[in-house]
C-alpha cells in the first residue's frame, strides 16, 4: 500500500501573455501580478522588489522580444516569475547584465526605456536569478524571492 | 505632508485623480528614466518628470509614488490621464522646470 502523502500547500500559478511592442497594455501583468500579492498578504518590502523583477522582465519583453509570457508561481515561502519569450535572444549575457548597457533604439529611449538598469534591478532585488538565451530563439529568465529571506 | 499643501508652491494643476488631494507625500525623485524611477524612487513620493506617455502610470502604480508631476509645461497624453484615472494616480502639471519645482518641493519637505 503506498504511504499517504503529506499534504502540501499548493502553490498559486498565474500566467501572462506579453506582446512586443504593446506599449498599451504594457505594465498590466505586472500590476496584476502586484494585486495577487497583495491580497495575499505579502510585506510591502516584498511586493516592492517582486513589483520592479515583474515589471523590468515584461518590459524587457515588450522592447526586446517578439512576445513571450510571465509565469509565476507563489507560495507563502516563495514568489517566482519566470519571464519566457521567443524573439532575437541575447548574444552577451555578461554585457547585458552590465548598468547602462542597452540596444534600446532611439524612439524607445526618447520614453525614457533602455538606461540599462532593467536587468541589474531585477538582480538586485531578488534571492535567485538565472537568465538563459538562445540566439533567434529567445530568452528564458527566472527569479526566485524568498519573503522571509 | 499632504498632496494638497504642496500643489500652490508648486505652481501646480491636477489633470485628473482631483480627489485624492490627501495622499501622503514624503519625499520627490526627479528622473526621465523609467527604470531609474523604478530602482531609486521612495514610496509616497512626487515623480517630477517630462515623460508624458501612459507607461509612466504603471511605474508610479507598481512602486506606490503618491502622484506625477509633469514639469516644464509639458502635457500629458490623453492616454495617460485615463490610464492614471483607472489606476488613482494624479497627475499634475506645472510651468515650472524640473529643478525648480524639485527646489520648491524640497524646502517644503524639509521644513
Ligand atoms: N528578453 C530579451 N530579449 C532580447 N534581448 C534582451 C532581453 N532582455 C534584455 N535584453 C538585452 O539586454 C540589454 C540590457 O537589458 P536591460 O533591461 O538591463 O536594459 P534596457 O532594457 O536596454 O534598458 P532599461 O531596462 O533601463 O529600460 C537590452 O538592451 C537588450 O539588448
Ligand atoms: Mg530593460
Amino acid at each position: 500500500m503506498e504511504k499517504q502523502k503529506k499534504p502540501v500547500t499548493k502553490d498559486i500559478k498565474h500566467e501572462y501573455s506579453i506582446k512586443g511592442m504593446d506599449f498599451v497594455a504594457a505594465g498590466e501583468a505586472s500590476s496584476n501580478i502586484k494585486h495577487t500579492l497583495q491580497l495575499i498578504g505579502f510585506a510591502p518590502a516584498v511586493i516592492r522588489r517582486a513589483a520592479i523583477a515583474a515589471y523590468e522582465a515584461e518590459m524587457n519583453i515588450v522592447i526586446h522580444a517578439w512576445e513571450g509570457v510571465l509565469i509565476t508561481s507563489i507560495s507563502p515561502e516563495r514568489i517566482e516569475i519566470i519571464a519566457a519569450d521567443t524573439g532575437p535572444g541575447i548574444p552577451d549575457i555578461d554585457q547585458a547584465m552590465k548598468e547602462g548597457y542597452s540596444t534600446a533604439p532611439d524612439h524607445i529611449r526618447e520614453m525614457g526605456f533602455g538606461a540599462g538598469m532593467g536587468l541589474p534591478n531585477i538582480r538586485n532585488v531578488s534571492d535567485e536569478f538565472t537568465l538563459d538565451s538562445s540566439l533567434g530563439r529567445g530568452t528564458t529568465l527566472t527569479v526566485v524571492i524568498y519573503p522571509t529571506a | 505632508m499632504k498632496l494638497k499643501e504642496t500643489v500652490n508652491e508648486l505652481e501646480a494643476e491636477f489633470k485628473c485623480c482631483k480627489l485624492l488631494p490627501d495622499r501622503d507625500v514624503s519625499w520627490c525623485y526627479c528622473s526621465d528614466l523609467l527604470s531609474d524611477v523604478m530602482a531609486n524612487a521612495k514610496k509616497d513620493s512626487i515623480w517630477i518628470t517630462l515623460q508624458t506617455h501612459p507607461n509612466i502610470v504603471a511605474v508610479a502604480s507598481l512602486i506606490g509614488l503618491s502622484a506625477i508631476l509633469i514639469s516644464r509645461g509639458a502635457e500629458p497624453d490623453p492616454e495617460t490621464i485615463a490610464k492614471a484615472a483607472q489606476e488613482n494616480i494624479p497627475i499634475l502639471t506645472t510651468k515650472l522646470p524640473t529643478f525648480e519645482a524639485a527646489g520648491r518641493l524640497y524646502s517644503l519637505l524639509k521644513k
